[in-house]
């Protein structure tokens, strides 16, 4: 049986589609009309998969915008969908890092995939992806070279702001004092580990931990985490890529809403 | 820099300069200086035995010394007056310890409530500093001395920084946003008032669904407005209540901060973002005094 988990993120909104394995996975830029952008991810992704929309047989969004999908059959939330894809890709996991566009989530859930406890910070775009695109804009860098470019720093520098706008200003006197852009970009990488590093130490470190989210695509981003804690976060690879992994939880929910 | 160059520069405010008509630096007896190196905004003034004299008032440079000096130097500009000739100087701000010519460097916190005081008088009780980085709620006495503060220098809501992303954003210049913000019928609901990146992309998405630049204006400036007025509350105010700095002259932010207040702050003389180089000008005063009681 087909099912679709849609996750309507805050920048970009994707899909997964499942039938006892996933079938294929897309992605598209959220942007004004939510409805719109979810209707058309959709198709691609079942044009990848061969599949017909007819074939479907259930359909649940999850996100930021998933009041905006209203094609979908049911809904769940976000702390939902990361555990249940989570759970799926890594039975061993007991704390998930869920890091988007604008949001940060931290999510504890027990062996059997069930959700214990919480946290989320949605106030701030310092810990989120809108900082790390922030400083790609001001570094004149694009964002997907940002991990591998800061791989190469040879110095740790401080990084003082920490909010988003401040953090700006602060890289742009960084690049004025001739400092290495290698450098610039660990230290952003440093401040937003930092800022996630604390939520996680909040809500109580129990391992084994995975990352989520875009952010889980940005190598120096990860690496920088795993320096925070000592060892290594579980990043997913082979089942979806991270960012996948909501809409994937999404995707399974509705196979477990049509075996009732 | 040509004018058109200038006029893409919507966060950009005016900067000036002035000197008083009515005074002669050559009759005076203290001629004493304060510098406020700000995030944003650097300003100096000189006093002449307590009455501002001449002063400039210019964007803050990549470094402070620079600032400073070229603050100083404008300040100075056509008066006769140099530098060697004023017998004290206070620096002040975020860059204070790097004010070259300064004896001695003093918190902002207390040159704002000092500056507010000879502003505004002495009946002043809190005083509201908008920077360019940081937000300043101040308590004082009857003589602008400080009795409590609170700060928010973390985040860019609620400071100046923050009304220049969104100056740039719909690229209205910074003079104008405020009188901007208050053409409109009915008051918009606020954007985040937490966090500006986020205040940005709601705006942004304001935009697209057709609301007008006044719209979007109002709904940031009663965001910025909560968010001090929550800073205020927490401190506890006293009246009267007045406002310094640079946002002191965005008329669409004082006038929501009041409306949610239920309280009027004083309309300034001078010039509201020199409280703080007033402040330290008049410290600087009563340094020579103390100075010339000892000898």
């Amino acid at each position: 049986m087909i099912t679709v988990g849609l996750d309507a993120g805050s920048k970009n909104t994707k899909v997964c589609i499942f039938d006892d394995k996933v079938l294929s996975t897309a992605s598209v830029l959220s942007g004004f009309d939510q409805e719109e952008s979810a209707e058309q991810v959709l198709n691609s992704a079942l044009d990848k998969a061969g599949i017909k929309r007819e074939e479907i047989k259930h359909i649940t969004v999850t996100g930021a915008g998933m009041d905006a999908i209203k094609f979908a059959d049911t809904n769940i939330t976000t702390i939902t969908a990361d555990a249940r894809g989570t759970y799926f890709i890594f039975p061993s996991v007991r704390t998930i890092v869920d890091i988007g566009a604008e949001e940060g989530r931290v999510v504890k859930i027990d062996e059997h995939g069930k959700v214990k406890d919480f946290g989320i910070n949605e106030k701030c775009a310092a810990g989120a992806g809108a900082f790390i695109e922030a400083m790609s804009r001001a570094l004149e860098v694009e964002i997907e070279e940002m991990g591998e470019l800061s791989l190469k720093s040879t110095k740790q520098i401080p990084m003082n702001a920490q909010c988003t706008i401040f953090a700006e200003s602060e890289v742009v006197s960084l690049i004025h004092q001739k400092t290495n852009k290698e450098d610039i970009i660990r230290a952003v990488h440093d401040a937003i580990a930092d800022r996630n590093t604390s939520m996680l130490r909040q809500i109580g470190i129990e391992k084994d931990i995975s990352l989520i989210g875009g952010m889980a695509k940005n190598i120096g981003f990860v690496e920088a985490m795993n320096r925070n804690l000592g060892f290594d976060l579980l990043v997913p690879k082979d089942v979806v890529a991270p960012e996948y992994v909501s809409a994937l939880g999404a995707a399974l929910i509705a196979q477990d809403k049509i075996r009732g | 820099m040509s004018n058109v160059e200038l006029d893409k520069e919507y966060w950009r405010w005016t900067e000036s300069r002035y000197t008083n008509p009515d005074l002669n630096w050559q009759d005076g007896d203290i001629i004493s200086a304060g510098v406020d190196v700000g995030s944003v905004s650097t300003q100096a003034v000189i006093m002449v035995d307590g009455e501002i004299y001449c002063y400039s008032s210019m964007r803050t440079g990549s470094n402070s010394p620079d600032s400073a000096n070229n603050a100083m130097d404008w300040a100075l500009e056509g008066t006769g007056l140099s530098l060697n000739k004023i017998q004290y100087i206070v620096g002040t701000g975020y860059g204070r310890v790097n004010v070259p010519f300064a004896k001695r460097a003093i918190t902002e916190i207390a040159c704002h409530a000092r500056g507010a005081n000879f502003i505004y008088g002495p009946e002043i009780r809190t005083v509201l500093d908008m920077g360019g980085q940081d937000c300043k709620a101040i308590r004082c006495d009857q003589r602008g001395k400080v009795t409590a503060f609170l700060m928010n220098d973390k985040c860019a809501a609620g400071t100046g920084r923050g009304m220049e992303v969104f100056a740039d954003l719909l690229q209205v210049h910074i003079n104008d946003v405020g009188k901007m913000s208050l053409k409109i019928d009915e008051e918009p609901e606020p954007v985040s008032s937490t966090c500006v990146v986020f205040a940005k992309s709601e705006a942004v998405g304001l935009l697209r669904k057709g609301w007008p630049k006044e719209k979007v204006l109002a709904a940031y400036c009663s965001a910025m407005a909560h968010r001090i007025v929550t800073l205020l509350l927490r401190l506890g105010i006293e009246e009267k209540f007045a406002i310094t700095g640079g946002i002191a002259k965005n008329i669409g932010v004082v006038k929501r901060i009041e409306d949610e207040l239920k309280l009027k702050a004083p309309e300034p003389s001078i010039d509201p973002q020199l409280a703080g180089a007033i402040g330290a000008a008049l410290f600087a005063k009563a340094l020579v005094e103390k100075e010339q009681k000892k000898a």
